[in-house]
């Protein structure tokens, strides 16, 4: 067991990723010397060289573009976009390129692609680096989306999206960046890639999160316990597709869901959620599902993000609203 | 790594337009002298009084930032030349595209500084008024605003403001952006624009050497000016460290601009002499030996000693414009701490011209939801 934090437990699964296969490459802005402004990468330059940690020209359209043309020519790239506001100048070669070239080539070609992105708010920031892009990508066909919230899923997730012949978006919670946990380095994953987990046990409500807001989540089912109130906290982990048997199971049993996430509300994940549990569980629903997220504005200044975010109170609440019904 | 030409010979060192060296000593320029002919005394004077000010300012902020006051500060520490320089070339009714850096260009455009502190603070995303100033609001996006110039110029250009001859009409916009930014499709896309529209835009490259933690060469093989040939258009580089030399060439590209003549690519040699933003640690990727080697040549320093030389100015004229740095300073950390917060439901005022039925749904919950809270305190 090794006491990592999530960007330690990343840097450790790329490096065994890039031990373990020589295709794989690192790529983005200030990767390099610097090891990423979050130091995600740090130290696999000087490890793994020039050739494979590479300190890209300052555009993401490249960065996405350039990882295509290697994965084409049988590499893994592995590309940094190194704020989640910074992804869109490579949203083209990501919505038109990597996502549609496995369907257009009639399964021939493949993009074994993995594009991180540190996303998501409460950490104090300026404008495009607080943001949770993730239903824009959920949304594409062709792209796999997933989030690790914690450091063991966070060294397994990476390895298997990197393992994994499609293209995978890897949403990292950078205001989670800090928390630790043992991980066994040595041991195996536990679950596959694509798969939910319940994160908590419990029995009067469900709750449903994935990345930060799952350690809110789990926050607030440690409130509601002190109050005796048993939620159940599902960490959905893959976004698409999509793994909601744990929540319909869950629902099954407590009849009341609330889904949690800091992107805006409409059309989020939670309202596809929703959506499909509503299809899924509708006997067993005694409440409608709650969504509890960021507001349909933009991601607002600094000094008024915590009213903006999800967080203990308005989990709690939600989850209120489901009992009061 | 050099660039090897086609024949394998090394391309002899780029000209710099230097008017100003760094001891302070006016070196004569064919070219550029006539630029700056009808300059005084008293405008040295002023420039030299915006450099300290602009300085103060950035200093200011670097420690407000420390004290928690700010989020985040990104320095121009050692850019000022480049800044006061340009912006003292504009006229009123020109327009200014910027980063984030361009602190000393807002201070020329008579931004309150206290505005760019309450965008630094998290107050709000960029408050001032840019029909006053002609200073738009900052861009963090990189290379972006290079393309809003661009358009913003094409606007002007439709509008009949260019090569009427009246000084007061003729207009310019500049863009301003980094060396790193320069790999951006959006800043390439923009030279073709201006190039092709012979838009009245001025693409004003302040080259820190570094972007983040990359050296310029990982962004260029050819100096950066040269690109400009490329696109069809002149290119220059200037000392960014060189207030004078800033002032000239910023002057004939935009007039160059204003007469309907197209754009021009300036780059303006600098050095970045503080951290990227107060988040970074330089010392991760660069030698300290290369910031020692810039600070000889201040862009401060060297104007000082211009002047002092020239008996341009005595200490009381420094003493005067170091106590002025020095009551901005005063006022802009009250002023910072007094910066009223945001109220929650102010996230829902600008989102669209009018409210839509959404957000105002979105804005009643809020409220009712906050103000359960402060009812149970009332209990
Ligand atoms: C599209 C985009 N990608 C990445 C970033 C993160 N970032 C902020 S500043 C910067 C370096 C900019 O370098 P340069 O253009 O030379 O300007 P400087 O900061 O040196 O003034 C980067 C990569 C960003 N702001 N926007
Ligand atoms: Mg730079």
């Amino acid at each position: 067991m090794t006491a990592l934090n999530i960007i330690k437990a990343i840097n450790a699964g790329l490096r065994r990723s890039m031990e373990s296969d020589a295709k794989v490459l690192v790529m983005g802005e200030d990767v390099g010397k610097l090891g990423g402004v979050f130091r995600v990468t740090d130290g696999l330059q000087k490890d793994f060289g020039e050739d494979r940690v590479i300190d890209t020209p300052l555009a993401e359209s490249g960065i996405i573009g350039t990882a295509v043309g290697l994965a084409l020519r049988g590499y893994r790239p592995v590309c940094e976009i190194q704020f989640d506001g910074f992804v869109f100048p490579g949203y083209d070669q990501i919505v038109n390129q990597v996502a549609k070239m496995h369907f257009r080539s009639g399964g021939r070609l493949r993009l074994p692609i993995v594009i991180r992105i540190p996303y998501g708010g409460s950490i104090g920031a300026v404008e495009h680096h607080s943001e949770s892009p993730e239903a824009t990508f959920v949304h594409i066909p062709g792209l796999k989306v997933v989030t690790c919230s914690n450091p063991v899923d966070a060294y397994w997730m990476i390895q298997q999206a990197i393992a994994l012949d499609d293209p995978v978006v890897f949403f990292e919670p950078k205001r989670r960046y800090y928390e630790k946990a043992e991980v066994d380095v040595d041991g195996e994953p536990d679950l596959p890639l694509e798969s939910a987990r319940v994160a908590l046990p419990g029995t009067d409500a469900t709750v449903a999160a994935y990345g930060p807001m799952v350690k809110t989540c789990l926050d607030a089912a440690a409130a509601a316990a002190d109050d005796g109130r048993s939620l159940e906290v599902i960490d959905l982990r893959s976004l698409s597709p999509l793994d909601l048997r744990a929540v319909y199971d869950s629902v099954r049993r407590t009849g009341r869901l609330v889904v949690v996430h800091e992107a805006h509300r409409t059309l989020g994940v939670g309202a596809e959620v929703a959506a499909r549990v509503t299809e899924e569980c509708f006997y067993s629903l005694e409440a409608p599902v709650q969504r509890v997220t960021g507001y349909d504005t933009p991601y607002p200044p600094a000094r008024v993000e915590e009213e903006y975010l999800p967080d203990l109170d308005r989990v709690l609440d939600a989850v209120d609203r489901t009992f009061a019904y | 790594m050099t660039v090897e030409t086609a024949a394998g010979a090394t391309p002899p060192e780029p000209e710099l337009v230097q008017l100003l060296t760094p001891e302070g000593q006016r070196v004569p320029h064919e070219r550029y002298d006539a630029l700056i002919a009808d300059i005084t005394g008293d405008d040295i004077r002023s420039m030299y009084r915006d450099l300290v000010l602009g300085r103060r300012v950035d200093g200011e902020a670097v420690a407000l930032q420390r004290q928690g006051e700010l989020g985040l500060w990104a320095s121009l520490l050692g850019q000022e030349a480049a800044q006061v320089g340009s912006a003292r070339a504009l006229r009123a009714q020109d327009h200014v595209f910027p980063t984030y850096r361009e602190h000393a260009v807002a201070l020329c455009r008579g931004v309150d500084p206290v505005r760019l502190l309450a965008l630094f603070r998290g107050v709000d995303q960029g408050s001032w008024d840019t029909d006053e100033s002609r200073f738009h609001l900052y861009t963090i996006v990189i290379g972006a605003q290079t393309l809003h110039a661009t358009g913003y110029a094409m606007g002007v250009q439709r509008d009949g403001a260019i090569g009427t001859g009246d000084p007061e009409r003729d207009t310019a916009v500049i863009a301003y952006f980094g060396d790193g930014a320069t790999s951006q499709g959006d800043v390439n896309e923009a030279f073709i624009w201006a190039s092709v529209t012979n838009a009245p835009v001025v693409f004003f490259c302040q080259n820190n050497q570094w972007a983040i933690s990359e050296p310029l060469e990982r962004q260029t093989r050819v100096p950066l000016y040269r690109r400009a040939a490329g696109f069809g258009f002149p290119g220059v580089r200037v000392d960014g460290n060189d207030v004078l030399a800033c002032l000239a060439v910023s002057r004939e590209a935009l007039q160059r601009a204003r007469d309907g003549e197209g754009p021009t690519l300036v780059e303006a040699f600098t050095y970045r002499m503080g951290a990227h933003t107060t988040t970074d640690d330089p010392t991760r990727y660069r030698l300290n030996a290369e910031l020692e080697h810039w600070k000889l040549k201040d862009p401060i320093e060297r104007v000082k000693a211009y002047m002092v030389r020239g008996d341009l100015a005595d200490q009381a004229f420094f003493d005067g414009v170091e106590q002025e740095a020095e009551e901005l300073a005063v006022h802009l950390r009250a002023a910072c701490r007094a910066l009223p917060d945001p109220t929650p439901t102010s996230i829902f005022d600008h989102v669209y011209v009018e409210p839509t039925p959404d957000l105002v749904a979105q804005r009643e919950a809020m409220s009712t939801y906050l103000d359960s809270f402060a009812e149970e305190v009332a209990r």
